[in-house]
């Protein structure tokens, strides 16, 4: 059915496109999961959407309550616009060093933003955000990093989706942020297939989160320990910005113009297809490239953009 | 034999300011020990009381997170790199 009474019912049920011309071993099959068909323009829309209906079924989230969260912009993006239709007051607190699309998407839904200092990432973010909501117990916050509807919104709607469409499916490829979409994703297709590979993929971190103090600062999202992240897992991939941008590009030869993130995922992918005798991986496209144009991801000099995409939040 | 280790910004202090440790070792677990002792301020930065991996630190070899690769047991070859890194989140 292509005919809607809600843009809502529009999230999930994403394409899954064979991408195997980018393939480096012709045994192995590549599909994408292309979660930029999203209304929102992203796999976020999934979470996002599931931790509000939950808040709204259980009352946490009443009709015009403020909500806020802190975002390093897909689900702030995601929950802008659910926020928009549902008419919910929305506050994001978005690190100041995300590309400036990011940041035009939330005004386009309306959002008011709250800056946080880039130097401490989504991390800082999200402190800030926790502080905002001890001090205000009226708004709902979903804490996205520790909310148990983010991985269910892809235990049963993702996860789902890629078994009824590709149930030889062998590797499971994503990025790892809150850890939802890994979760979710991974504890379905392993509880239908334990032989199914769930492989996280990462920017790195050293030199964008500098604000840093101490280790201590840092932060395992309980999205990620709850479902027992480590156990669940099988490899993770850190991917630079290089190797991203050049993975990135390389979709648009079989047509898929996406976000930097998923070129990492895409590269991690064919590392993997590399390893592999034969198998199947699905790698999840988080998001389109709308985002990214200003940093010149596709057009500018490799060495330009990718010292550009260093300095900015992309995953 | 020797590898390249690379501290992130955050570890730098303890290591008199170095972005980049040599160190010798067979296993991660043997390169961290040695890494120790050059900068014994990194002690409590890498490893745990018990001598495990420090929760907040990510230690890649090459791209690949030990975690998943035996841990400090992960096996090491010169032409290797490890990189550390703090644990942070995206979303």
């Amino acid at each position: 059915m292509a005919r809607y009474q809600s843009i809502l019912e529009m999230i999930g049920d994403t394409p899954l496109l064979d991408i195997s011309a980018l393939s480096p071993n012709r045994r192995v099959s590549m599909l994408a999961k292309l979660e930029g068909a999203n209304p929102g323009g992203s796999v976020k829309d999934r979470a996002a959407l599931r931790m509000v209906e939950e808040a709204e079924k259980d009352g946490s989230l009443r009709p015009g309550q403020q909500i806020l969260e802190s975002s390093s912009g897909n689900t702030g993006i995601a929950l802008a616009m659910i926020a928009r239709v549902k008419g919910y007051p929305l506050k994001i607190v978005l690190p100041e060093n995300v590309s400036v699309e990011r940041r035009q998407a939330l005004d386009v839904w309306a959002a008011d933003i709250i800056d946080s200092p880039g130097s401490e990432g989504s991390n800082g973010a999200m402190r800030r955000a926790r502080a905002l909501a001890e001090q205000h117990p009226d708004w709902w916050f979903p804490y996205q990093y520790g909310n148990p509807a983010n991985p269910q919104a892809h235990y049963e709607g993702t996860g789902p989706e890629i078994w009824r469409d590709c149930p030889e499916v062998t590797h499971f490829v994503a990025g790892l942020g809150t850890a939802g979409t890994l979760m979710g994703v991974g504890r379905y297709l392993k509880e239908r297939n334990p032989e199914v590979q769930v492989w996280a993929v990462q920017p790195p971190t050293g030199e964008m989160v500098d604000g840093l103090k101490n280790l201590d600062e840092g932060f395992i999202p309980p999205v990620f320990t709850d479902n027992d992240g480590f156990d669940l897992l099988d490899r993770s991939k850190m991917i630079g910005a290089r190797e991203s941008i050049e993975w990135t590009r390389r979709l648009t030869e079989v047509g898929v113009f996406a976000g930097i993130s998923s070129g990492a995922v895409v590269a991690a992918a064919a590392k993997c297809a590399e390893e592999i005798e034969e198998g199947v991986i699905v790698a999840l496209i988080a998001d389109g490239g709308w985002k990214y144009l200003s940093t010149g991801a596709w057009t500018g000099d490799l060495d330009e953009v990718t010292e550009r995409a260093r300095r900015i939040v992309y995953f | 034999m020797p590898v390249d280790v690379r501290l992130p910004t955050v570890l730098r202090p303890a290591a008199g300011g170095a972005a980049k440790v040599v160190a010798e070792g067979e296993t991660v677990g043997e390169v961290f020990a040695d890494v120790v002792r050059q900068h014994p301020g990194l002690r409590d930065q890498l490893l745990t009381p018990e001598g495990t991996l420090h929760r907040h630190l990510n230690v890649f070899l090459n791209d690949d997170d030990i975690r998943y690769l035996g841990r400090l047991d992960a096996k090491v070859s010169e032409t290797d790199t490890l990189t550390l890194m703090p644990a942070v989140a995206g979303g």
